[in-house]
């Protein structure tokens, strides 16, 4: 079983065994490789009637909910982990899904889009117009990314909060790494992934 | 009648029916000395009897879920949508009996059957059950079928109570439960509205203290005005608006009381039918048990600790437009699930039928229960 690229970073920092919640877990590719490969005790929360029944024809533990109504489904400190890939930008409150994230789970994995990375600097220099590319390929007027921030943004925003970063790394948009998104991360990185903690 | 049985029907069925001579003593106390449920099995049940499905009904439904009884019967089943082959519970994969509960007035011993102490209709000393007693007593069909543990149970409003008791009542008797538009309990509004129709069944002077059998007579008028009103609860504003509008049966304004909009003549037939197809007092004793129903309540109202005893999954399903068992009222099953470790989908589906919507072949609905019983088969290697 082959995990995308950044799942498959994301699962290394996952303990075998754990309790994890995967927010807006798609059609379950990182829950099915948690629950089957690491016997990881999973749910995922998910908005899209096709992806749901992805998840169920997985054997997947999956909840219909809106990540903008928060995790009330969830007690305080009932999972190991809590995983949100690409959605952090899409939600109404990010602050206040991470304090809710940091509420349920010991950790958090979060991975966004690096709106700091040089082509999308450049986009926005060079065309004066709102970026779009791979990562980003939506209109400014019906993207669902409706808080897109960068790298710096995403560590000012911890420090405020005082989260302590346990893990980062950046990776391309073949989500790999490289020695010069280790170097520069906030213009060479397209995507960024975090691990932090309270 | 069906010019010929589709082809993903269950086809022609026939009713059966078991005696049971063992007492069953019910919640309140009292004992059933002797009982007879009538049911219907469709599939083939395999070798190791590990393939049972069993269907709980909701208030007025009964065991003749899906096929036809003869070539001319006009509908099928009442969950014939999601029961054959090929369907959602599909029957080349599982054997899914589906009964009249006990205390109904589909076959099944209830207030209309005679009362063996007195040779006449027990009428209203048929005893009081529960969810409880009529899960005890599937659980007799089941041993009398030979089924040690049923794949799944699965029902919906109060059929779904009735999945949700199996799982803390025999959890190691199913693998999973399916929970479709219900509740860990009612809400004072619900029990209102259920005494409501109590009190409208009660008051006709045909009533009789429910010995209406025995005067030869039946209190139709007053089962009709408690069907009229649960009807309308069962669906939503928008699927009345969009069914009826403000349409009149003539272009002209009678100025009299009787029926003028298209929606007050479908209560009234839908009433009128009701009313001389079902027993006055099944009515009452299932809008009891309905009431009764709080599992929760033996766990210091706990129902986290209450489902932590079950041992099986669980589908939860509910409806956008459903007042009567909202979608909040199952996201409390989910929560006290999730709470207590267990494994739990939940699917809230948009539709603007309301409560009615459980009954109706709503496509994302479909789709998700067909996935979810073929990972049932899937797990469970059938």
């Amino acid at each position: 079983m082959t995990l995308r690229s950044d799942l498959n970073l994301i699962q290394q920092w996952i303990q075998p065994n754990s309790q994890v919640l995967d927010l807006g877990c798609g059609q379950g590719e990182l829950l099915e490789f948690l629950k089957y490969q690491k016997a990881c005790q999973v749910y995922g929360l998910e908005i899209h009637p096709d992806s749901i029944v992805s998840c169920v024809e997985k054997g997947l533990s999956v909840i219909e909910h809106d990540l903008n109504n928060g995790l009330k489904h969830f007690k305080d400190g009932s999972v190991d982990t809590v995983v949100m890939t690409q959605a952090l930008q899409a939600v109404r409150r990010p602050d206040l899904l991470l304090d809710d994230m940091l509420r349920v789970g010991k950790e958090a994995i979060i991975t966004f889009p690096n709106f700091g990375y040089w082509r999308t600097r450049l986009y926005l220099v060079s065309k004066g117009a709102m970026p779009m590319s791979k990562t980003l390929p939506y209109n400014w007027y019906d993207t669902p990314n409706i808080h897109m921030c960068t790298f710096h943004d995403f560590e000012n925003l911890c420090r405020d909060k005082q989260l302590t970063i346990l893990d980062r790394t950046v990776v391309d948009s073949t989500h790999e790494e490289s020695l010069s998104t280790r170097l520069w991360p906030n213009l060479l990185g397209e995507i960024a992934m975090y691990r932090v903690t309270r | 009648m069906p010019q010929d049985i589709p082809a993903n029907s269950v086809g022609v069925v026939t009713p059966q029916i078991a005696t049971f001579d063992e007492p069953l003593e019910l919640r309140s106390g009292k004992v059933l000395e002797s009982y007879q449920l009538v049911y219907e099995t469709y599939g083939e049940l395999n070798a190791d009897k590990s393939n049972a499905v069993l269907i709980c009904h909701a208030l007025s439904g009964h065991h003749h879920a899906a096929g036809y009884h003869s070539m001319d019967d006009k509908k099928p089943g009442w969950w014939d949508s999601c029961i054959g082959p090929g369907k959602a519970i599909d029957t080349n994969k599982f054997f899914v009996i589906a009964l009249n509960n006990l205390g109904g007035c589909h076959g099944s011993t209830g207030p209309t059957s005679i009362n063996p102490a007195t040779g006449e209709p027990y009428g209203s000393d048929f005893p009081m059950v529960r969810v409880r007693d009529w899960v005890e007593s599937q659980a007799r069909l089941a041993d009398y079928l030979g089924i040690e543990k049923f794949a799944a149970v699965v029902g919906g409003s109060l059929g779904g109570m009735q999945a949700l008791r199996w799982s803390i009542q025999y959890p190691e008797r199913l693998h999973y439960s399916v929970v479709i538009a219900s509740a860990p309990k009612l809400s004072a509004q619900n029990i209102a509205f259920n005494e409501v129709a109590r009190n409208a069944i009660m008051k006709d002077p045909e009533f009789h203290d429910g010995h209406y059998l025995k005067h030869n007579t039946l209190p139709k008028a007053g089962l009709m005005q408690a069907r009229m009103l649960a009807h309308l609860t069962y669906l939503s504003d928008d699927a009345m608006g969009e069914k009826f509008g403000r349409d009149m049966k003539s272009d002209e304004v009678r100025y009299d009381y009787s029926p003028e909009f298209e929606v007050e003549s479908y209560l009234h037939y839908q009433g009128e039918k009701f009313s001389t197809t079902f027993d006055a007092n099944t009515y009452l004793l299932m809008t009891k048990a309905l009431d009764y129903f709080d599992p929760a309540q033996y766990y210091e109202n706990d129902l986290a600790k209450c489902l932590s005893h079950a041992q099986c999954k669980f589908l939860v399903v509910s409806f956008t437009t459903d007042w009567r068992f909202s979608p909040e009222r199952s996201e409390e099953i989910v929560d006290a699930l999730i709470e207590a470790d267990k494994e739990v989908t939940y699917a809230r589906i948009e539709s603007e039928k309301g409560h009615d919507a459980f009954l109706i072949p709503i496509p994302r609905y479909v789709s998700l229960f067909s996935a979810y019983m073929n990972r049932v088969a899937k797990e469970l290697a059938l």
